[in-house]
């Protein structure tokens, strides 16, 4: 089986600054592949590649065993990648089923939405998921952020993404509501999709990773299949081992 | 967020029957609703005319044709932009067909088509320079209301050597264009004005491109939430533009309005109406940062407006006051406003 997105030795410079380098790592279908790594450890950068929207001049990217290099993010959608951004998930101010169908409309034969459609649709996209809202006429600015998370993952979902890409999308969440927004992701993953998960937290990229791609200042500080190491190894890599102290301290308060 | 095992059953058991106090605030156009009643039964218990036929055909005049305008400033509004320059286009197409028609002896007709194509290509370069340059277009369009201004007396100075152009009566066309325009019909004995058929029209139009179309639902994104709506595919910089030429449309229609039925214009009409334009649609609920608000509140705005202006006049007050009410009624509208969206962006954590 080829996979979604395999990157080989792929890099990125910004004049003189070298982002991301020599960086390898798959995406297969059902499976989720982990991007871990501080801030400025060249997560966005590799993430922005993979959405399109910036082109990597190192290394090969390929899609489906098809060498690409996508020339924006609408070009990367049609291949089936969407991308779900922390901040940029939702308009506040539309209702849940306006958000939901953004840039996809239904309409009618005489070119009008299609209201009823819309709404019905969503909810039931959204149920499917597991997400069971009150009220989809509800404006989305009314959700919680990790509420919010899970109808942007429900919409990429629904309209036929095959590979998931999630910029951090646990970090402004409290333990609760992160739970739930992981609880999705393993969702999405077990309806066959390939996820790209960005984050900060080896407790939160563990329990649905399959494999983990560590980052450090823009280089691959390992890669791993989940079989490959165990949790305490994968938090003391990403910490570099000194501050370790401090990041269990702060992990055991996650827990609790 | 509840999870539940099963599947939701289609009503919801958490959704009570919703009250019908509870839709109504979440309108836009609820506050606008309630100030026009007021104002409404204010002028017809202190004067007399206001309640006449007479009286309603001056005041939904005077309404209809700050409506026209007000309506497609809020959907620009929603949209996320300003437009500056409104009040003043509304002059400079009248004054483009005045010249065509008077100076070049142009069928009115055809006046009034290249007139059009002026005011689309101005809207067009206002959309096109605000997005080019990502420059607020609070900025971009009181750079072209200058301008225009500019151009507006120059112009007709340069070729009229004063600076009003009259002489409409004369041209061909004048009567059949004049009929469209700036007829009137009867109710009651009463002559209406055709503008307010317009008005009605064009609130209508506008309201169902919002609610009922994929642009509108395009409307509202790109005003809440433009890096959003780009990522999911939403063109913002076409849907913007258009916005801008919709606005320059209704400044032509209302400047072809005018024209027509006074036969002549003044090369400084218009100035300061952009400001009337831009508190009909916050007093008809558009949020002064987009991605909210309705066009038929700010028909209803409009309405308030010509509503006050003419009870003024009705109650043999000094119209002083006007600006008075105008005042305590934006400064209410956007309070009431801000606490819509509060509730609306209220966030649950």
């Amino acid at each position: 089986m080829t996979s979604l997105i395999e990157t080989e030795n792929i890099g990125k410079t910004y004049g003189s600054v070298i982002a991301l380098s020599d960086v390898s790592t798959v995406v297969n279908a059902g499976e989720v592949t982990c991007v871990l790594g501080d801030n400025g450890a060249g997560k966005s950068t590799l993430i922005k590649i993979l959405a399109g929207v910036h082109q990597h001049d190192q290394g090969s990217f390929r899609v489906e065993g098809e060498e690409i290099k996508f020339s924006s993010p609408r070009e990367a959608l049609d291949h089936g990648i969407a991308t779900v951004y922390q901040d940029l998930a939702v308009v506040p101010l539309m209702s849940v089923w306006r958000n939901f169908f953004l840039g996809s409309e239904p309409t009618t034969k005489f070119g009008f939405l299609d209201r009823k459609k819309g709404k019905e649709v969503t909810k039931k996209a959204l149920s499917d998921m597991g997400i069971d809202l009150r009220d989809v006429e509800q404006p989305v600015g009314t959700l919680s952020g990790g509420e919010r998370q899970c109808v942007a993952i429900a919409r990429a979902v629904h309209f036929g993404a095959k590979v998931l890409i999630l910029d951090e999308p646990t970090a402004a969440l409290g333990v609760k509501q992160a739970g739930v927004v992981l609880k999705y992701v393993a969702q999405a993953r077990d309806r066959g999709l390939g996820v790209v998960l960005i984050t900060h937290n080896p407790h939160h990229a563990y329990p649905v990773g399959n494999r983990f791609l560590l980052l450090k200042r823009g280089r691959a500080l390992g890669s791993y299949e989940k079989s490959e190491i165990d949790i305490g190894e994968l938090t003391r890599q990403m910490a570099g081992g000194a501050e370790l102290e401090a990041l269990e301290h702060e992990l055991r308060g996650v827990e609790a | 967020m509840t999870v539940t095992a099963t599947a939701p059953s289609a009503a919801d058991e958490r959704l009570g029957k919703p009250r019908a106090m509870d839709q109504l605030i979440k309108r836009p156009e609820i506050g606008a609703m309630l100030g026009a009643l007021l104002v409404f039964l204010f002028f017809s218990v202190v004067t007399e005319q206001f309640l006449s036929v007479g009286g309603a055909a001056t005041w939904l005049d005077d309404a209809s044709m700050l409506g026209i305008m007000a309506v497609a400033v809020a959907m620009l509004m929603i949209g996320g932009e300003f437009d500056l320059s409104a009040g003043v286009m509304t002059a400079s197409t009248a004054l483009v067909t005045a010249l065509l028609a008077t100076q070049l002896g142009l069928n009115v007709w055809l006046a009034l088509l290249v007139s059009l194509a002026f005011a689309l290509a101005v809207g067009a370069l206002n959309g096109w320079l605000v997005m080019r340059t990502g420059l607020p277009s609070f900025i971009v369009t009181l750079g072209s209301f200058l301008a225009l201004q500019g151009l507006n007396l120059g112009v007709t100075r340069l070729v009229t050597g004063s600076v009003q152009v009259s002489g409409m009566r004369e041209a061909a066309g004048y009567e059949s264009a004049g009929f469209l325009f700036a007829s009137t019909f009867q109710i009651g004995g009463t002559s209406f004005y055709v503008s307010i058929i317009w008005w009605v029209l064009f609130t209508v139009i506008a309201s169902t491109v919002l609610m009922r179309t994929r642009f509108g639902n395009w409307i509202f994104a790109i005003g809440g939430a433009a890096q959003s709506s780009r990522a999911v595919g939403v063109p913002v910089v076409r849907s913007k533009i258009l916005l801008f030429m919709t606005t320059a449309f209704a400044a032509w229609l209302v400047g072809s309005i005018n024209i027509l039925r006074y036969a002549s214009v003044q090369a400084n009409q218009g100035i300061g109406l952009e400001f009337q334009y831009i508190i009909a649609a916050v007093i008809g609920g558009c949020l002064l940062t987009g991605g909210f608000g309705s066009a038929v509140g700010a028909a209803i705005g409009a309405l308030i407006f010509g509503m006050a202006r003419q009870g003024i006049v009705y109650a043999g007050w000094n119209s002083d006051w006007f600006q008075l009410f105008l005042g305590v009624m934006l400064l209410a509208a956007v309070l009431v406003n801000n606490m819509l969206r509060r509730r609306a962006e209220r966030v649950r954590r």
